[in-house]
């Protein structure tokens, strides 16, 4: 599995990214910068981490979007190139098109910093299928703005078409607002694009991958799509 | 010619930043204020022959970048 991990000024999980694509698929990523034109050749996996890019200015994500790496990102999602924007990257994928809606200011108004419970809605993904549906994942999360907001028409399809994967729930997996900490719709932690190769979500899945960081739930995440590209070969 | 971009939040899109500064001008006792929601102001110099190419530009300008049209809307006002 051929991965590039993207940076942007202010981006500072891009290392967190590299440590854990590197640990469970055994192949360090090539670190791709925010003014390059061109991908990679032979590029499986576009990663696009978390941070602060441009300081989170006029918009989260909004400027980062605009860069000129990101015409390369569109043309390789275009194609089916599967993309996983977590966190900043989320914001980002939004801002740049490549998924629907828009992450807004946390409902209550601050920063969270912890671990949540996410259910994982569906296995048939390549970022997903080294989970079961219905299971529960504990993975950390550090955003202010991490409220995921679309109109009822985008949220209708996006349910319908089953493009819901991640939601925080309570660590038995009931979605409850309690369980909701960022006031997220239909407490949507992650969600895919129409044609399923381009995945957005807040929590950090790579930083929940060693036996150090208390917990490696977040490596379903990353064995999954390393088995994808395994099988597809 | 200078011109301005407001920025503002669609109706029916919550914002909790709005909704924060309206508490905090109750618990000022500023009284009388029945809601606030939050936008922002771009003041811009630009280069154009006529209105209308200004006009042009910042419509451009707002689009591609601005505001998100997801969930905000844009107004310009060309000053002078």
């Amino acid at each position: 599995m051929k991965s590039a991990v993207l940076v942007f000024p202010g981006i500072n999980r891009e290392r967190d990214m590299a440590r854990a694509l590197t640990l469970v698929a055994g192949r360090a990523p090539t670190i791709v910068w925010h003014a390059d034109s061109k991908l990679p050749t032979g590029t499986d996996l576009v990663v696009i981490p978390g941070g602060f890019s441009y300081g989170d200015y006029l918009r989260c994500g909004a400027i980062a979007a605009r860069a000129p790496i990101m015409d390369a990102v569109r043309a390789f999602a275009t194609e089916g190139g599967l993309v996983l924007a977590v966190c900043n990257g989320f914001q980002i994928a939004c801002e740049a098109g490549l998924l629907p809606g828009v992450l807004m200011r946390n409902a209550q108004l601050r920063f969270i910093c912890r671990d949540v419970y996410l259910r994982v809605e569906r296995s048939d993904t390549p970022f997903t299928r080294g989970y079961n549906a219905g299971q529960v994942i504990r993975v950390p999360v550090a955003h202010g703005e991490g409220n995921y907001i679309a109109d009822g028409e985008t949220i209708a399809r996006l349910e319908g078409e089953g493009r819901v994967v991640f939601r925080y729930s309570s660590p038995d997996g009931i979605v409850d607002p309690n369980w909701n900490h960022n006031g997220a719709m239909n407490a949507i932690a992650g969600i895919i694009n129409e044609r399923g190769n381009v995945l957005g979500m807040m929590p950090h899945p790579e930083n929940h991958v060693e036996a150090l960081m208390g917990c490696t739930d977040g490596r379903g995440l990353f064995a999954g799509l390393l088995d994808h590209f395994k099988r597809a070969a | 010619m200078r011109a301005r971009v407001t920025v503002t939040l669609k109706s029916g899109i919550l914002d909790p930043q709005g909704k924060a500064i309206e508490g905090a001008l109750k618990s000022l006792g500023v009284s009388g204020v029945a809601s606030v929601r939050q936008g922002k102001v771009f003041d811009i110099e630009i280069e154009a022959a006529d209105r209308a190419g200004a006009e042009a530009v910042l419509k451009g300008a707002a689009e591609k970048l601005l505001a998100n049209t997801v969930i905000e809307n844009y107004r310009i006002e060309l000053t002078r």
